[in-house]
Order: structure tokens, then sequence, then C-alpha cells
């Protein structure tokens, strides 16, 4: 069945901003979906709000909407845009919602919009519970297939719970039915926990009632990535294995594939079932995952769930496999079928087999409990990691050492250092999931415990734990080797994925030695072809893997080759925006002639798609294996350059550690970054240009850091050196806060000091990305943060254009950062942080290299600034890129006409994810410390607008109508005045504390007083704001904070509110510049304003505004 | 993982060597070396009678995760000449595993080997195709590698080799129908898999499973509903008997299906040619086609050989027109026949799995219909 010749539009729902769940996968997958389509001749339309994406590159759609993913703008768009078709399944659960709310609404059917790739009964069948367990039933009864659901029993006394319980067994899981959140749902092991859990969940449940199912704790776990056309071909483009058995969130496990542990007749069927449930279920097109336990004594299966829709487990499945599910989903939704459909990588063979692996893939997630001080780094089934690494190995234990380092967390790795420790004790920690837990395993095994007592504690398949224990006789047999490492002893370790690091602890030798004397006996790794066929077929697709085996795969090269080091596992500070700039670097110097070699081990990404780059390699971003790569690469050809400066501060850190090796290092010199990132060097930098920092120095221990803090002054801002995503940063107040803050700094970085920086209160904070080609500046963006300086930048709303920034402001801005760029030596990005206080100009710190702002900036200047920053790289000059039209003929980012489109950046945290240990949720305090996991751009034409558009896209709708709380600083009060009367004109009610409450009073805005958090309920119980934030009777808060942050007062209270108000996802405002835009939005929004506008319609206009100047 | 230096060695006849350390039996093998890319059923595999003197080398790296266990086989023993892997499990991890497979490899004195570049081995075979091949283990590996290459030359190449009888029931058995019998069957056994009487015992065949050397006359005087010929090892060229055979039962309108070398005896009594495969298909995720419906089959093949038919429509044979009925999407190769005035059908992989996906099933209804149809 060739494609459809009905449909010439789709429209392209992308899954909005970066959240813990639902991550850069999506980008990868729609980024493949767009590309597709738009090859197939369709016009595509997009939507997503979150610029850091590549999908929402203005190149891979027709019109592309950065816009918030809401039923009603959505609807906006298909009404201005009239697609024929709408494809809602490669944007995780946020696109498929909204496509079944614009259903479900008939605005589809109004437009005459077709559902593609998706059926709604479907879907629905897919994730209602109940109906999906009866789907289960019934092809298991009517195809005599090993399959069920999880047995379970409804009661409503205890009498009929203890009955259901005999029937269950124990432990069971206990769900009290309509209860808020799921409370009062537990894990029963006796009839003790029974009485007391189904006993309280009877009496809080509405309708007396429990849900008692038994507990498949401990399971082994499994899932399968389907495909099926509209042929009703089906095939399984991969099989998944969690080494964490039931219990953790697959997300949050170490995940293998393929599966290891099956036989053929279990696997056969649990691919019988896969197939028949998704056959009953009606899944249409497309790819969809099925999640399967089984347990480990009986071989009972019980299907779990199913997901009818592109994942995050359909990304790991394409890069495990070399079987790009979203991209041949696409193809499906437009009337290919399978047999249709070539495989890339052979590209004689077609898409409909199963891809055969003869490798092994491990998957580790990436956590960020360090983030969140206090949350419970216990894992469960409620996903908590923040990225992942993938590695790929000819065996388990070569693919799980290398996802281990590819971490690159201190200690992700096994370690043989010192003493194992108590066998006893660290399997009592294995046996509560958490980050680190295979780690005690092996120590734990290393230190004598048997493979039958690890089981015990973990229940993880003894296959998994019998590698582990070989990992320690090799590590055994490494440490005992006479004199020195023979060949054997060292190909065999290097063969199960010992780094040479992790050799040279064991030895005592350094990582150099190890590598040198591998080096002398010739032991290299060969790099070995993902081709989806074990080898059956000639591969066309070069996307390698290392391993110490025979035969080298690697192509030999013509052109002059550049590699580029990606940024590794997605990570608070380092995520999607790092691999956008790296993408972007890849396109254009391929078209610049270049042959590119991506290096990166972060399945979630576009740069790992092997359509990317001229070669991928699928490697840890560690010194050891970038330089076997490189070395690769020039046995195979000559390298002109390798790229560090984009991938964030992962490959930025292995900079001159490269040249020192003789890897030729382009972009700014490792002696130059050091230059801006050693604060002694870099305030030599700043004398020269003349420029300003706010009063600082270099602490070693407390008392250096009291005796600085007492010479500039307090609040200070303490960090350690060289970090990413503000990590460790804390605004400090007082001498007691200082001590215990060197405490801890000494763990976070031992081998830097910490900088001890005068804070700067009631400042602007400003963020600047530009390019410097060694002569030449070009001011990419000047972006003006909306909340207080203090906050880090990442988790900080920002403009571009500036809104209150003069002429004068911003000459000064691009003085000093060409001074800046001079100074340090950049040949590429630049990305500058200013404070401006009181009319001066403070440089808080000058990164040279990428920034996390750079796609934001991008696109809201349509300006491929990260394409521009390669090839400068590469030697081209500014000049030569204006001439080339790359950048702007005239003019650039700093200086943007008056009727230029204003684009908002709003960060989107994920505190709803994360819990103490007692359940109470985690401290939102926002500071210095990056938290954000994503964010989102609203972009139009007035400052008002483009905020309303970044709250809708980050919380939610701006409200139109209801409560606002208002309290704010002494100093705001005035200011505050007339937004806050124009909102009770605009019809909101107005609630405020005591002293804002008189203010307003005063000026003609009535406002009811309510009772401050400080201040506890009041004698008849009237509730504290926090209460009434969390109740959810508050629709926006106005809180601008001031006091210092103690542990009490003011603005204690602030952040309590704050808290509460992410909690409920309230917006809340900090500042009164963000009163005055939210208030301008929230006119927009009721007046109706509120438009869409593509990024292709912004460009236009903003080229037309310039043609004018 | 097991640090233990001994050696083995693997010697193709075109002098390639791979050293790596034994598996399962110590000593001295030959045979035509294959590649399977299976990722699981080993135990399948290993106990498929098609792979008589053959040595297997799996592509899958981890080898022996889940262990032996009684159910699993495919026919009494493992059948396999030699046996490559890369990685053998330390341990066997399975509810179901009776005992490890390299104590049943060693058990059943099958030479193995373990070796890293399994994946190298692989593309030398694609690229060059199947060839002879020996694993030399424990005192045969210190003989120098030019005298093992001349062993390796020494030994009987598959091209014209009859294996059927070798591996075949030498006695006639009966596999009762599952459920009420609705048909009898007469399957041929020329290296059949314990899984295909089964499904057809399933569907309620009651399956009189005869030797190699069973004559049309033998098979006809059971009376037969349906006359089956099974997978099995060797050269469909050097089959004449079974060629023979089925010959009188397609003259006696009896309905016929055949399996992998059924597929090709079949094609040689059409009149139809047989050729040899570069390297064959051995694996389980082959897509097949059935070109009347355009359905895609994922489906398990072990076969070194195929039948040489027109592709492009219904051809005569000397029992009517007759077409090609499956083809591979991998290669275009011929993957079923059928005749259009006859009720005779064959596949040239493998419907009952083991191992593998089981999404060609349906054939044995079709084979049940066939029979329904012809009462």
């Amino acid at each position: 069945m060739p494609r459809r010749t009905d449909l010439s539009s789709v429209l392209v729902i992308g899954s909005g901003p970066i959240v813990i769940g639902q991550a850069a996968e999506f980008d990868y997958s729609g980024s493949q979906a767009c590309r597709v389509l738009k090859a197939e001749g369709l016009r595509v339309i997009l939507v997503n709000s979150n610029p850091a994406t590549i999908m929402t590159d203005p190149e891979l759609a027709d019109a592309t909407y950065v816009e918030p993913i809401t039923p009603d703008v959505v609807e906006k768009i298909i009404a201005k845009e009239r697609p024929d078709a709408l494809l809602p399944t490669l944007g995780g659960q946020t696109a498929l919602n909204t496509a079944i709310a614009l259903y479900e609404s008939g605005a589809l059917e109004r437009y005459g919009v077709e559902l593609i790739g998706a059926d709604v009964e479907a879907i629905q069948a897919g994730e209602n519970r109940e109906r999906f367990k009866g789907v289960v039933a019934k092809v298991a009864a009517e195809q005599g297939l090993n399959a069920e659901s999880a047995r379970s029993l409804i009661c409503h006394t205890m009498d009929e719970c203890l009955a259901a319980a005999a029937e269950l067994g124990y432990p069971m899981v206990v769900r009290p039915s309509f209860t808020m959140g799921g409370a009062g749902s537990g894990f029963a092991h006796d009839e003790k926990d029974l009485r007391r859990i189904a006993g309280s969940g009877l009496a809080a449940s509405p309708t007396s009632e429990v849900l008692l199912e038994e507990s498949i704790l401990g399971w082994k776990e499994y899932e399968l990535e389907v495909m099926r056309d509209r042929a009703d071909n089906v095939v399984i483009v991969c099989s998944i294995e969690n080494l964490d058995p039931m219990g953790v969130h697959t997300g949050d496990s170490i995940t293998v594939a393929p599966a290891l542990t099956l036989t053929d007749r279990e696997y056969q069927n649990m691919r019988d079932v896969a197939i028949a449930v998704i056959r009953e279920v009606g899944v249409d097109t497309g790819g969809c995952n099925i999640q399967f336990a089984v347990h480990p004594g009986t071989g009972r299966m019980i299907v779990i769930e199913m997901n009818p829709r592109v994942s995050r487990s359909s990304a790991l499945a394409s890069k495990a496999t070399g079987f790009p599910i979203a991209k041949i989903a696409a193809k499906l939704a437009i009337g290919y079928t399978l047999d249709e459909i070539p495989n890339d990588i052979t590209a004689e063979t077609p898409a409909s087999f199963e891809p055969t692996l003869d490798y092994v893939v491990v998957k580790v997630p990436r956590f960020a409990f360090e983030k969140f001080p206090g949350a419970d780094a216990g894992l469960t089934t409620h996903m908590k990691s923040v990225g992942e690494a993938m590695a790929i190995g000819r065996n388990f234990a070569e693919a799980l050492q290398k996802a281990l380092r590819s971490l690159e967390q201190k200690g992700s790795a096994f370690s043989w250092a010192g003493d194992p420790g108590d066998p006893v004790a660290l399997l009592e920690s294995a046996a509560r999931p958490h980050d680190g837990r295979l780690r005690d395993v092996q120590r734990a095994m290393w230190a004598g415990a048997t493979i039958e007592e690890a089981y015990a504690a973990t229940s993880i398949d003894p296959w998994f734990l019998d590698q582990i224990a070989g990992l320690n006789a090799i590590a055994e047999r490494v440490r005992t080797a006479s004199d020195a490492l023979t060949r054997d002893a060292l190909l065999h370790a290097k063969r199960h994925g010992f780094s040479d690091a992790q050799i040279g602890e064991i030895r005592g030798l350094s990582e150099e030695v190890v590598r040198e004397l591998r080096h002398a006996l010739g032991v290299r790794p060969v790099y070995l072809t993902v081709d989806t066929c074990a080898a059956e077929f000639a591969a066309r697709t070069p996307y390698l893997y290392s391993s110490y085996d025979e035969e080298t795969e690697v192509p030999p090269g013509r052109k002059p080759k550049v590699i580029i080091l990606g940024s590794g596992p997605n990570r608070i500070g380092q995520g999607v925006e790092f691999d956008y700039s790296c993408v972007h670097a890849s396109f254009t110097l391929a078209e610049a002639g270049y042959e590119t070699v991506m290096v990166n081990c972060n399945p979630e990404t576009v740069s790992t798609d092997y359509d990317t780059s001229d070669r991928l390699y699928f490697e840890p971003l560690t010194l050891e294996d970038v330089l076997e790569v490189v070395h690769a690469e020039q046995e195979s050809g000559t390298v002109a350059g390798v790229i560090v400066q984009l991938g964030g501060q992962t490959p930025l850190g292995l900079a001159q550690r490269l040249k020192d090796a003789g890897v030729p290092v382009v972009g700014t010199s490792p002696e130059s970054i050091h230059l801006a990132e050693d604060r002694g060097a870099f305030g030599r930098v700043l004398q020269r240009a003349g420029l300003l920092a706010p009063k600082h120095g270099t602490a070693t221990s407390f008392e250096d850091a009291r005796d600085i803090a007492a010479e500039i002054g307090y609040p200070v801002l303490v960090r350690p050196s060289y970090v990413l995503g503000g990590r460790g940063m804390e605004i400090v107040y007082d001498d007691d806060t200082l001590r215990s803050y060197m405490a801890k700094a000494t763990e976070a970085s031992p081998d830097h000091p910490v900088l001890v920086d005068r804070f700067l209160d009631e400042a602007i904070e400003i963020d600047v990305d530009a390019l410097y080609d060694g002569d030449e500046l070009y001011l990419g963006g000047v972006m003006e943060h909306i909340e207080e300086a203090g906050i880090h930048s990442g988790d900080s709303a920002c403009a571009l254009p500036p809104i209150t920034l003069g002429h004068d402001d911003l000459r000064r801005i691009r003085e000093a950062t060409e001074a800046l760029a001079a100074g340090i030596g950049v040949r590429g990005l630049m990305n500058v942080q200013y404070a401006l206080s009181a009319g001066v100009l403070y440089v808080l710190e000058a990164n040279p290299r990428a920034s996390r702002t750079v796609p934001f900036v991008s696109k809201a200047t349509a300006v491929p600034l990260a394409k521009a920053a390669a090839r400068v790289m590469m030697g081209a000059t500014v000049a030569e890129l204006r001439a080339e039209g790359l950048l702007p003929a005239t003019g650039d980012g700093g200086e943007l006409p008056l009727d230029a489109p204003i684009a908002v950046k709003e960060a989107v945290l994920p505190f709803d994810r994360f819990r103490t240990r007692g359940g109470e949720f985690v401290d939102t305090v926002l500071g210095p410390e990056m938290r954000s996991t994503g964010e989102v751009m609203g972009i139009d034409e007035v400052f008002g607008t483009a905020y309303a558009k970044s709250q809708q896209a980050a919380y939610g709708s701006l409200p139109t109508k209801g409560r606002v709380f208002v309290s704010v600083a002494n100093r705001d009060k005035r200011h505050m005045i007339f937004p806050v009367k124009r909102l009770a004109d605009l019809g909101f009610e107005i609630l405020a504390t005591e002293g804002t409450a008189e203010v307003l009073h005063r000026n003609g805005v009535r406002a009811k007083i309510v009772r401050k958090h400080g201040a506890g309920p009041g004698p008849d119980g009237e509730p504290t704001i926090v209460r009434r934030v969390l109740d959810g009777e508050v629709d926006l808060i106005v809180n601008t904070p001031f006091g210092s942050p103690g542990q009490s007062g003011p603005r204690l209270d602030g952040y309590e509110i704050r808290t509460a108000a992410v909690l409920r996802g309230v917006p809340c405002v900090t500042t009164v510049q963000g009163l005055a835009a939210a208030v301008q939005g929230i006119e927009a929004v009721a007046g109706g304003h509120v438009g869409v506008r593509s990024l292709q319609e912004h460009a236009a206009r903003l080229r037309g505004a310039l043609d004018r100047d | 993982m097991n640090p233990i230096p001994e050696t083995a060695v693997l010697v193709l006849e075109d002098g390639r060597v791979f050293r790596g350390t034994p598996y399962g039996a110590v000593g001295e093998t030959v045979g035509e070396i294959v590649f399977n890319t299976g990722m699981t059923g080993y135990q399948e595999t290993l106990t498929d009678p098609s792979y008589a003197r053959q040595i297997v080398a799996m592509t899958a790296p981890h080898i022996g995760n889940t262990g032996v266990n009684e159910e699993d086989p495919e026919s009494s023993r493992i059948q396999v000449a030699g046996y490559v892997v890369r990685e053998p499990a330390r341990i066997a991890s399975n509810w179901r595993a009776t005992g490890s497979l390299g104590s049943a490899l060693r058990e059943q004195g099958v030479v193995g080997i373990a070796i890293p570049g399994t994946r190298a081995l692989t593309r030398h075979l694609r690229d060059r195709g199947a060839m002879r091949a020996g694993i030399f283990s424990g005192d045969a590996a210190t003989a120098p590698e030019g005298d093992l290459v001349e062993r390796v030359l020494a030994s009987p190449g598959m091209a014209g080799a009859d294996l059927a009888k070798e591996v075949a029931t030498r006695e006639p058995y009966v596999v009762p129908a599952i459920g009420g019998k609705r048909h009898t069957v007469a399957a041929v056994d020329l290296g059949i898999k314990s899984m295909t009487p089964h499904r057809m015992a399933e569907r309620g065949c009651e399956v009189h499973v005869l030797p190699a050397a069973a004559t049309a006359e033998e098979i006809l005087a059971l009376n037969p509903d349906g006359v089956f010929f099974s997978n099995g090892p060797g050269d469909p060229a050097a089959a004449d008997d079974a060629v023979a055979a089925l010959r009188g039962v397609l003259d006696a309108g009896v309905p016929f299906f055949g399996i992998c070398f059924g597929n090709q005896i079949f094609g040689r009594a059409l009149g139809l040619g047989t050729y040899k495969l570069r390297f064959g298909h051995r694996g389980v995720n082959q897509p097949v086609q059935d070109r009347r419906t355009g359905k895609v089959d994922v489906s398990a093949h072990n076969h070194g050989f195929a039948v040489d038919a027109p592709v492009d429509g219904p051809f005569d044979t000397p029992y009517g027109r007759a077409e090609v009925s499956h083809v591979n999407l991998n290669d275009g190769c011929v993957e079923g026949l059928r005749l259009l005035d006859r009720p005779a059908f064959s596949v040239q992989y493998h419907p009952e799995a083991a191992a593998g996906p089981h999404d060609a099933t349906g054939l044995f209804d079709r084979f049940c219909e066939l029979m329904k149809g012809a009462e």
C-alpha cells in the first residue's frame, strides 16, 4: 500500500518542555517525523513550546509554532493552517492528551482534521486499566496464551479484605478507591499491615472500598517495542530486560537489550501476547510498547501496561537496534506498509523484519538527587531520573561498565579501591532500590557475599549477579597478576569493560601509565557496526561502537573530518540545549565539506541519530574513550579538528588533556578556557579590559571564607570553581551558614577552591550569547532576566530583546563582551552573565562555550548561532559568514529593531517529583543552584503576550478571573499599586498580607487580609495563605521576596508560598516587572488577543523590519 | 569470563583461523560452518536435525544463559557437528533449567569453542559463503595450523550430501492427535523437529512419522488424509528417493504439505532445480511475504539450499500449474510453492518455529483445510 495521496498537510505536536519522564527522546522522535513527512512532500505544521529542540528548527517544518501545547492554542493553529491530518503519537503523553482533547471537543471534526497513526478507541482501551485487563484476559483465553493481569479484588469490609488476602497471598498492594492522589495506599506484608492499611483505607474511601492487588514486586520485568502497519503486519523491534526487577520505574532501572534471561518459549509467548494485545486493542499504525512481569520461579507472566505511542523506550530501542521507530511510525501513519519501507542501515532489506543484535546494550539512569537536598533517593514506581546513558558492548559486562562510566558521576563506575566493606551491610543497603545499588551489590560480592545471598536481597536475576561476580574475579586477576600486566590479562579486562582508570586504580598506577602500557602491548579497541542484522548483510550506515574485538569496521575517509564531542547524559544544567548545538555543528560542517563524526552516549538525543552525522560513535565521553575514537579516525583519514565547545562542560573538561595528548582541539584553546574558568586569571582579564566583577575572593577553608566575607560584606555568593548548572552554589547571609557550606563544599570538588563573591541584591541580571572570530564580535542576543539576580540563570525567566535596558546599557554590554572575548581569546561562542546594579555593570561570569540559551537565542532572532560558531571554530570569520548569508549581512542580536518579536524563556521545575523519606515534598526554594529540567518559549509582538504564552506553556494558562494573592517587599509597594488595581478592575478578588493590603486600601483597592504562613492558622482555624494555595483557592500569586532567607521571617514565608504554588501549578510572579508583565499578559488573554504565529512568519517580519532600518 | 587460558582453535578451509577457549567437549570436529542469527532458542537450534554435520556459529554473544531443560529439545540429541559462541554462560538461570548447556555439550561429546571474533567470522562467511571448518581443542589444537587446514579440506562438503537417512527415525512411530482425531497424516521424517508433529497433533492430526526412506507405497499404505515431508539436512539434489516418493504421493492426489527440505523435495518433484545459497538463511527474523495477500510473516529459517522457480507468475509442472507462493523480502529467495490445481503446497521456512516466532503457524491450519477439502 503506497503512501496516501489524499493527505497534503500534517500537523505534528511535540512534547513541550523537558520534564522528568518526558524528555529529549521526543525531540528525537519528532525531528525524525518532521523530516520524513517533509521528504514525502507534505506540508508539515509543528507545534512545540520548547525552543531547545531540533524539531523546532525552522528548516524542519513548513510552519513551526513555538506556542503553548494546549487544546485551545492548537485549535487556533488548526483554524489558521487547516491541516488534513494530525499526527499525535510522537510527542509523548502531552501530544496524545492534547489530540484526544481536540477530538473530544469536536475541533478535529469541525476543521476536518483526521487523526493519523492513532485511534482514539484504541488509546482509551490501552490506557484504561480495567479495559486493558479485559483485553489481556480475552486474548489469553482465546489464543491459549500464558498471560494475565495482576489479580485483584475489591473489598468493602475488613472480613472481605481478610478473605481476599487468603486468596491473593502476602505481600499485596492496598489501594483505597477514590482518594486524592492515591492517598492511603500501601504494601501489606502480613495481616497486621493489612488491618492497619486497609482499615484506614476503608475509612478514607468515600465509597468504603479498597482494591487489594497481588504484589509483583521483585518479578522480572520486560518490555517489547512493537510496530504495526495498516496491513496488520507486526514486528517486534526490540526486547528490553530490566536488570532492576519490578518495583523500580523502567525509566529509573538499569535496562538491557536484548532480553538475556528468557528461553525462546518464554520469549515467543511474550511476543504472541504483545501482538495479540495490540491487535485486540486496535492500535492503528505505528509504534507502541508493552510491559511484562515474569515470576522468576514459575514463569507466570503478567501484562502490566501498554503505551499506544512512541515512548522513551522507543528511542532507546531505536538506538539499541538501529531501527528508527519514530521515522517508520511516521511513514506508516501516512499509509506505507512495513515491507514498502527500506531498512536504512542495509538499504537493501525492508523494514518488515525484526532486528537481531550481536552485541548487548545497557542503559543506566542518571539522577540528580544532589540538587534536591532532603529528597528520598529511594527508587519507586515514580520516575525520578533526569537523564540516561547507553552503552554498547560485545558482552553484558563490557556494555555495563561502559554505561556506568558514561554517567560521568563520581563513583558511578565500579571500584575495587580500598576495602570492599561489610557484605551484610552492603546487601542490606542493596535490598532497597536506590541510585548506586549495583555498586553495593558488586562490593558485597567482592566482600564474599554469594550470588544466592545477593539474589535474596535484591531479586536481581542470578545471571546478572554472576556477571558482576565475574567482574570481581577479573579485578582480582588484574590485582594479583605478577610484576607487570600481561597482554592476556589486560585484554581480558578490557573485553569486560574495565577502563584504564579502573585498572590503574587496582594496580596503583595512573590512568596514563596504564594507557601507555596498553598501547605498547597493542591492546586497542576496534569499532563495530550497529547494523540491525548481526552482520548478515552489509551495513551502509556507519553507526559504530567500540569493543576489544577482532576486526575494525571504520570505513576509510576521504574528506577532512571534524569530530564533535556531545554532552553525555542529560542532567540538570546540561540538557538538550547542548545537543542542539552539537547537531547544528554537524549539519553545517557537512555542508561546508567536512566529514562529520559525532561522539555521544545519550540515547535520547538527535545527535545520536545515525542520520545526523557522517559517522556516529556511541561511546562514553571519557578521556580514554574519546582518545581511542580520535585515534581510529586518524588511522582512517585526516582529523581536521575536534570540537569541545558545544557539548557543555563534559567535553570542555576534556579540552586540555586532549590537547596535551596531541589532539587538534579547535575553537577557543584550552589555555583560553582556563583564562575564563580560573578565578585569578579571569580577574586579570577583567582588569585589563577595565571591567568590574563583584568583590570576591578564593577560599580553601572556612576561616579564609569568613575573612573574605567580612571584607566584602554579606550577602555573599559561594560556589566551587569549574561547575555548570550552578552546582553547589548558594547565597550566604551569615557566618554559620558559611561554615556549613564550606564543610559540604570540600566534598563537592576537592581539587578546586571555593569562590566567594559579593552578592548584588536588587540587580538586573543579563545573559549574553556572542560569537567571536578573533577580530569581529557578533552579539547573538542580550537577555534580560525577569527574576531578581541570585536565581540561577537556568531557572529564571528572561526576555529577548531586553525589555528595560537602554541603548547606553546595550552599548556597554557590547563593549564589555567584545573586550572579554578578545581578552580570553575566544574562537566561537561565549556566554557572559552580567549584573546591572545601580547603573554599574558587573561581570558575573564568562563561559567560552555554547550556552544553554543558544537555541533560544537562535529561535528568537532567527539566526543559527551554533552553526555559525562551528564554522568560526573551523576558521571562518564573521565577515565571511555574513557574506555567505549564514549570519545577517548587517547588525546583530544586540540591536534588534523596535518591532522585532519579543521572546520570553521560562524554566520548568521538577519539584513535584521529589519527596522526602517522610513523604513531604522537598523544599522548592529557587536559588543560585539550578534545578529546572527544561524550558519553554513564548514569542509574540509585545512582551505581555509573549510572557503570557511562556507562563501558559510552562504552567498552564494565566488566569483571567479568580483570586490573586499579593505580598510584596516595601521597596516594591509603590510599583505594585497600579498593576494590582488593574487586576481588581479586571474582576479579580485581591488577597493580601496585612502591610500590602493597607497600601492597597489607601490607594482605593479593596483587599482581603490573609494570614501569613509564619503566623499559623488563626484562632478559628482561619487558613494561612500557604494552606489556601494548597487548597486551590488562589489563581495567581504575586510575591516579591525580601529579607534574608534564614530560618524564619518574610523570606521563608515567600519560599513557602512559592513551594505551594509549584505544587499546585499556580502561576507565581516574584518581581514587580513580572507583575506588570503578567497583567499585560492577562489583559491580552482576557481580551482574546492572543494569536498564533509561526517562527517562519516572525522571521519574515524581522527581516522586513531589518530591511526598513 | 572464565580465566582459563586453555586454547581451542577454529580453522576454516580457506585458512582463516580463530583462537579461543574450548566450550563443551574437548577434541576435534569438522563440518560445514554456518552462522545463526537467532537471539533466543539455542537449545532448539542445537537439537534441530537439519544442522547435522554443520558447525553452528551463534551471532548472539551470550549463549547458555537459561541452561537446558527437558521440554525444549527438538530431537533426542544435540545434532550439530560443532558449536561456536562468544560468551558461554557461567551459570544457568531459568526456572525450567535442569542443567547447564556446557555440560550438555560435554555429555553428548559436542566439541565447541568460544571466540571473541564471532562477528568477524560472520562477516567472513557472509562474504565468502558457507565453507568447511574444524574445531580443535586439547591435544588436537597443538598441531600446526597448516595440518589443521589439511584436515578440514579432507572432510566431505555439503554439496551432494544425502544426510536425511542418517538423522531420521529408523522405525515409524505415531504422534497421537490432541483432543479428537480429525485427520491421519503420514509425515516423512527427513530430519523432523518434534514441534512439527506437535503442531499437527494440536489440530487433531494423528501423525504417523515414517523413516526417510519411506516409499510412496509405504506412505499411501497408511491411507493418509495428507502427507507431510519434513525439514532435514543435506543437499536436496542427492535426495532422489524422497523425490520419487513424493511424486508417487502427488500422483495419488493426496493433499501434501512440505517444510524446508520438504519444500526443496517438492520443487524437485515438480521438475524445478535447487541450488546452494552462499551463506543461507539461519535465524528467526526473516521477512517472508505471502504473494497472494501481501502479508509479511517474521519467520524462522534454517536452510542453505533453495528452489529455483520463476517468481513472475504461474508456471507449468507435471502436476498442472504451480506458483511461487512466498518470497523472502531480504533477498527475493523462493520461500514457498503451491500447486494451483491440486492440494499441495510447501514452504522453505519453519511455521513450527521452535525456535522462532509463531507468525506462520496458520500454515498448519491451511494443511488441515486441504485435507478437509479433499474428504
